[in-house]
């Protein structure tokens, strides 16, 4: 037996039965990914490569097969496991959802996930990217309010823009090198730099990530969910894939990691706390992927691995609250736990992954990037490491539920949620909590041979984590007893976005108010040149006047004719 | 858990119960203070010249998280804006809010508010 269709085909056709079946079917759906991941993992070794001619051109849509290293087909198949349990993960938690757009969306976008994943070629790759914006920027529209409609329009140009940036590069690329297959690139040529900027928006990089924080806190509950698992995720594949061991991508990285957690602290809408710690964990990715030795890699995408389940989970129980209360303001809840005690559990179990405790899935994977940190001898950039996991724990591992779920009693006492809910986040919990206890799950998986394997749980290890955990939450213990702890505030943080939603309209309306100021002027000092002209009216009296200006005009043209005749 | 999901009354809910959250605390404060101890016992490996520093990652944990809220906080002077400074519209989705489903029970809460939560809560 052998797998010979597009990995990404079952689920346009899923978004297709969803869009045309009756709603009640929807149950089916949820199947479509198990199978299709099952089915892929089944034949591993014996996938079909698949390609269309188009014109003179041949697109590879599925580049697997004997002609891929091993790696780079070890790599991809570990996403398209991942994406395939996001997806099915992400269709449990929507099952309560009758909103068609949303359910085509999610699969259309998980579907072209799989897709860039498998894509040979840089032009494939572009067809992907630019339906994962399109596709994911009606998640955030599904919201149906007018501030998710707007932030779905900024979040599709920004989107839509790297996609255009890496197009222009992909057809450089192919100037340079006469092709365009996907493989290590490496800074140096402008098509490298295009390359670098388009994966960079959509992987956050420090200036480019406003698009991320400004859209998921607008998405549907589950709508979130989806966007939190794959966008960045094939970002950080691609730069895994072209640029391993880029020196410039461990500073990114270390600034990644740290200038989100400030903002988390401060940020009162809890999903986009979520959204910045993203960014945080996206930090880690990124410098592993500069550090770009075996175990740096295989860290970078184990914890990628990890970090779309337990931030999934995270966005999973935030989304749970909203669907329940109608907002994730941390100023206005609190006390939750006590009628939606199994969600809290379940935000607990991701707080505990996402800050790397010993047990839980973080602990397993984002310890494999310090340590190769260390390895590469920066030790000050390993400091920004630790501050940033310190800095996790503080705002994604505690804020969260303590401000959700615990805090002071808001008065709200909304119902559980919904089965369909519970089970998705049972099912991410679990698998953080399997990956914790029993990392060989995910280890064996890992696309790079390392000399000697990691052992995350040395004393070591778990003592220095437990150390730095513990300690930061009795910092969080003492600043709320000595009341210096921000309060949750309803307000705006301004970030990168503040450019393009405040300077640049109202420069551009400034401009436009000077524009039209001096086109007024102009025309008004024209109207005064005519009028104090010689009126050329047909009366007796004017003739003089009229015949004096005609030949001046005469005169005038004359002199210019000749004046241009000279150069000609 | 053991969290009373009913509404009972009588019945005070595990964390809103100041001696369950004061035990839970001094535990708290015992595994920390295990936790520095075991430092001087427990031979670590050492990579860095950082981590010869006794108890290096405890300090290091409660000082990052200290400097982070204090620059957080001052950040705010600097960023933080009204809630509807980019767009009015925010308040349609404040409107949203009465539509969901919430029970209000507003003794309760009042009530069990302020013993626990006073230390710990936020709005001071």
């Amino acid at each position: 037996m052998s797998y010979a269709i597009p990995a990404f085909l079952p689920f346009f056709l899923a978004a297709l039965f969803a869009a045309v079946a009756p709603v009640k079917l929807r149950y089916l759906l949820v199947l479509v990914p198990l199978v299709n991941g099952i089915l892929i993992y089944l034949n591993a070794d014996q996938l079909t490569p698949i390609s269309v001619q188009l014109h003179t051109f041949t697109l590879q849509i599925m580049d697997v097969g004997a002609q891929v290293s091993e790696q780079d087909a070890k790599l991809s198949l570990l996403f398209a496991y991942l994406f395939h349990l996001a997806c099915f993960i992400c269709l449990i938690y929507a099952l309560h959802v009758k909103d068609r757009v949303q359910i085509v969306a999610g699969l259309l976008y998980a579907g072209s996930a799989v897709g860039a994943v498998f894509a040979g070629d840089f032009i494939t790759l572009f067809i992907f990217w630019e339906l994962l914006a399109v596709t994911s920027a009606f998640l955030v529209f599904a919201r149906r309010t007018q501030a998710s409609k707007l932030a779905g329009i900024r979040y599709l140009i920004i989107q839509v823009l790297s996609g255009v940036l890496l197009l222009i590069g992909a057809i450089s690329y192919f100037q340079q090198t006469g092709s365009t297959d996907i493989g290590y690139i490496g800074l140096g040529s402008m098509a490298s730099w295009l390359f670098l900027i388009a994966f960079g928006i959509k992987a956050a990089f420090p200036f480019m990530h406003s698009w991320l924080t400004d859209a998921y806190p607008e998405a549907t509950p589950a709508g979130a969910v989806f966007l939190s698992a794959f966008t960045t995720k094939v970002a950080i594949y691609m730069l895994a894939r072209t640029f391993p061991g880029e020196d410039l991508l461990v500073y990114i990285g270390a600034a990644m990691t740290c200038f989100p957690i400030f903002y988390a602290v401060i940020e009162n809408d809890l999903r986009k706390v979520l959204a910045y710690s993203l960014i945080n964990q996206l930090g880690f990715m990124v410098c592993g992927i500069g550090i770009g030795t075996a175990l740096a890699l295989n860290g970078t995408v184990a914890h990628a691995f990890n970090d779309v389940i337990f931030k999934g989970l995270l966005f999973m129980t935030m989304g749970a609250v909203l669907h329940r209360v109608g907002h994730v303001n941390g100023s206005n809840l609190g006390g939750l736990y006590k009628t939606m005690p199994k969600t809290t559990i379940f935000c607990i179990v991701g707080a505990a992954s996402i800050s790397a405790f010993p047990l839980f899935s973080g602990f397993v994977s984002k310890s494999m990037v310090m340590a190769a940190m260390i390895e590469a001898g920066h030790e000050y950039l390993w400091l920004m490491l630790l501050f940033a996991s310190a800095g996790v724990f503080h705002h994604a591992g505690i804020k969260i539920p303590f401000f959700a779920f615990f805090a002071h009693d808001s008065g709200l006492r909304p119902k559980e949620a919904p089965t369909n809910m519970l089970v998705a986040m049972g099912i991410a919990s679990f698998i953080c909590i399997l990956v914790g206890t029993y990392p060989e799950f995910l280890y064996q998986m890992l696309p790079w041979d390392m000399e000697k394997a990691y052992v995350p749980y040395d004393l070591t290890h778990t003592l220095t984590q437990l150390q730095l955990l513990f300690f930061s939450a009795l910092a969080f213990v003492w600043l709320n007893k000595k009341g210096l702890y921000p309060p949750e505030l309803k307000s705006v943080n301004l970030d990168t976005e503040w450019l393009y939603r405040k300077v640049l309209p109202t420069t551009g309306n400034g401009l436009a108010r000077i524009a039209n100021n001096i086109k007024a002027g102009v025309i008004e000092i024209s109207v005064s040149a005519l009028n104090a002209l010689p009126v050329m009216k047909r009366g007796n009296d004017a003739n003089a006047a009229t015949l004096t200006l005609r030949m001046a005009l005469g005169f005038v043209v004359l002199a210019v004719l000749a004046f241009v005749t000279q150069f000609m | 858990m053991k969290i009373e999901t009913s509404n009972a009354e009588q019945k005070i809910p595990f964390f809103d119960n100041p001696k369950n959250v004061m035990w839970i605390l001094r535990i708290f404060y015992a595994i920390c203070i295990l936790l520095v101890v075991a430092d001087f016992i427990v031979h670590r490996h050492i990579y860095v010249s950082f981590e010869e520093i006794p108890a290096f990652y405890a300090l290091y944990g409660f000082v990052a998280c200290v400097v982070l809220v204090v620059i957080a906080k001052a950040m705010r002077k600097i960023v933080m804006r009204d809630e509807h400074y980019y767009d009015k519209r925010n308040d349609e989705v404040e409107l949203d809010v009465p539509r969901v489903v919430i029970e209000h029970n507003a003794d309760e809460g009042s009530h069990l508010g302020e013993n626990e939560s006073a230390d710990k809560e936020s709005h001071k």
